[in-house]
């Protein structure tokens, strides 16, 4: 669907013609990216995230297909290829170094990109379902960056995956089977290994399968906009192309000099120097941490150390964490005002950035030893969490008295470029 | 041609041959589809080489008291510990009211062999090789073993003292073949 003023495709080339007939991909695209798809006016530097993250993801698979040409996934020689890759493969350094930095990348522009999501109210009606297939977006980007990270099969692959599978072991009855079955045996060993890689190779491409998902219903309501206002008519709206191909392709730029910038001087500074030592399955790293995307989270899991009612710390804490995520799917439904954008909202903007705070604070928290403050911090931080959603928003939203809004996207735009901003009323 | 009247005739309550035929296949369908998802998921269970239940035979003569060994056994770490008197009085004097998972050092050892401890060397929390066996580890708050993962403390019978792991260590199935040599497994 697209607004009735949207650009008709009207093919003039015989060949195009001829296609148009047989294969509509060029109306697609056209359609979907190009003149005949018109998109808010006003759209800033946040909606480009959106963009990097599908750039993000053709990089981690290029370079991953690539990789796999020369890797093998068997506990005996996956060390050494890795070190193969990086040593004597041509270009191998790169290579590598740009898909490890890259999945950083991916996880540093989803953030913001759900950061947006969060601040502009994206995930309210109608696009509760861009939302939903986003979390879902989001699970399985973890998914496959816990199963790259055990690939290399260093100390902190292995205890990784040790741990990780370990949340599953805390179901009551049969969550050690359960955890076996994951495993392929009682230890992370050769056949954990094996299905990893396979995951790991099969993930991204459901990933790029619930993006076009997601993309889809994205274009049935078309993009949200800083205002939070819908769009109304015509002057609300620019073409896609060439305005926002040109935004995104400067966005992309930026994206590229940081992630270049990254991989080229400092390739190994999100990562864990223990992982260059070859798993050892005798002996855990004396600190072992996951990596930085998932320090929140692991807080949240770490935050639990006593039982509690009938449920033991360890189940509560990998209940907690899974819920921690859990929760967002029932964010457009906990959240039930109106207005879409924290401009409008004050109070509710407020507490947005407490909750910032507080996921940043987890993630300090899950870097951090289990020892005091940190504990008491992380339990602090987890309580605050979970209140945000579930006690805080839902009354924010409920006694929020909410900003005078402009009725439309064009009128807040032309208030804000008018020579005297203060004498255009913010509201008729 | 059939006539509508003719295809019921015999059925009651509107009830067609047609409908019994249409649940019967996608039944049996239904039936093949679980039958083939059964080896599908199965095949991801540990593998018979892998469940070969391997036994370890250790020689603990060399272990003095107050000393503990690392060895491995179905590729997990195993804590083998002797004992010193102070420690297994130490462990005695713990009320069981006191544990999260109470169980007495005896039922933790085998009889007329109560200085020998041996566990798995995985916290029962989210598998970590606990610091302790090793001459200058961190023995934790109870001068058993500490898992720096999560920091769970462990006793000298290597019961959850403190911390998020829910049990004690784990005691494979081991028996004294001689009064040096232990069996795991």
């Amino acid at each position: 669907m697209s607004f009735p003023w949207a650009k008709p495709y009207e093919p003039q080339h015989p060949l195009m013609k001829w296609m148009d007939e047989k294969l509509p991909i060029p109306r697609l695209v056209y359609n979907a990216t190009g003149p005949g798809y018109p998109v808010p006016r006003n759209l800033n530097y946040f909606w480009n995230f959106g963009v990097l993250a599908g750039a993000a993801l053709m990089i981690q698979i290029i370079t991953g297909i690539i990789l796999a040409m020369h890797y093998a996934a068997n506990v005996g020689v996956a060390f050494n290829s890795v070190e193969h890759i990086m040593r004597d493969v041509n270009a191998g350094w790169f290579i590598r170094y740009a898909h490890m930095n890259g999945a950083s990348m991916f996880f540093i522009v989803v953030y913001l990109h759900i950061f947006r999501g969060l601040y502009y109210g994206s995930y309210k009606a109608p696009r509760e379902m861009v939302w939903l297939l986003g979390v879902v977006i989001f699970l399985l980007m973890m998914a496959t960056a816990f199963m790259g990270y055990v690939l290399p099969w260093g100390q902190m692959s292995f205890w990784g995956a040790q741990v990780i599978t370990g949340f599953f072991s805390a179901i009551p009855i049969v969550g050690e089977p359960v955890r076996q079955w994951l495993l392929g045996g009682f230890v992370p060993d050769n056949a954990t290994l094996n299905r990893f890689f396979s995951l790991h190779y099969l993930l991204p491409f459901v990933i790029l399968g619930v993006i076009i998902l997601h993309i889809w219903a994205l274009h049935i309501p078309g993009s949200n906009n800083p205002t939070g206002i819908e769009v109304k008519d015509e002057q609300d709206t620019v073409p896609f192309h060439p305005y926002y191909t040109a935004k995104d392709g400067f966005g992309l730029g930026i994206f590229l000099l940081v992630f270049v910038a990254l991989t080229f001087f400092s390739p190994n500074m999100l990562g864990h120097a223990d992982n260059y030592i070859p798993a050892n399955s005798l002996s855990t790293p004396a600190h072992i941490v996951p990596e930085w995307y998932f320090l929140p989270f692991y807080a949240i899991l770490k935050a639990f150390t006593f039982n509690f009612l009938w449920i033991d710390a360890k189940l509560w804490g990998v209940i907690a964490m899974f819920a921690s995520i859990a929760l967002l799917f029932f964010l457009p439904w906990l959240d039930s005002s109106p207005i879409k954008s924290s401009t409008y909202r004050p109070l509710y903007r407020w507490f947005f950035w407490v909750l910032v705070a507080d996921v940043l604070l987890l993630g300090v928290c899950g870097m951090m030893p289990a020892e005091q403050p940190w504990v008491i911090l992380s339990q602090l931080g987890s309580i605050y969490y979970f209140a945000h959603f579930l006690v805080i928003l839902p009354i924010v939203s409920r006694i929020e008295r909410p900003l005078p809004m402009p009725n439309s996207i064009t009128e807040a735009v032309l208030a804000k470029h008018a020579p005297d901003a203060a004498s255009v009323p913010a509201a008729a | 041609m059939a006539s509508e009247s003719e295809l019921n005739a015999g059925i009651e309550d509107g009830v067609r041959r047609r409908d019994f035929i249409n649940i019967a296949a996608v039944s049996f369908a239904g039936v093949g589809a679980v039958a083939v998802v059964l080896p599908l998921v199965n095949q991801m269970n540990p593998s018979a080489d892998v469940l070969a239940l391997s036994t370890t035979e250790v020689d603990i003569s060399a272990i003095q008291p107050g000393q503990a060994i690392k060895t491995s056994w179905r590729k997990q770490p195993v804590f083998i510990r002797n004992l010193v008197a102070a420690e297994i009085e130490e462990a005695k004097a713990v009320p069981l009211s006191d544990l999260r998972d109470p169980q007495t050092i005896d039922e933790r050892t085998k009889p007329g062999k109560e200085n020998w401890l041996v566990t798995l060397g995985v916290c029962t929390h989210l598998g970590c090789v606990p610091l302790g066996a090793a001459e200058g580890e961190n023995k934790g708050d109870f001068g058993g073993y500490f898992c720096p993962c999560h920091g769970s403390h462990y006793d000298t019978a290597a019961r959850i003292r403190k911390g998020p792991a829910p049990t004690n260590l784990v005691v494979p199935p081991y028996e004294f073949t001689s009064d040096t040599v232990v069996m795991i497994g």
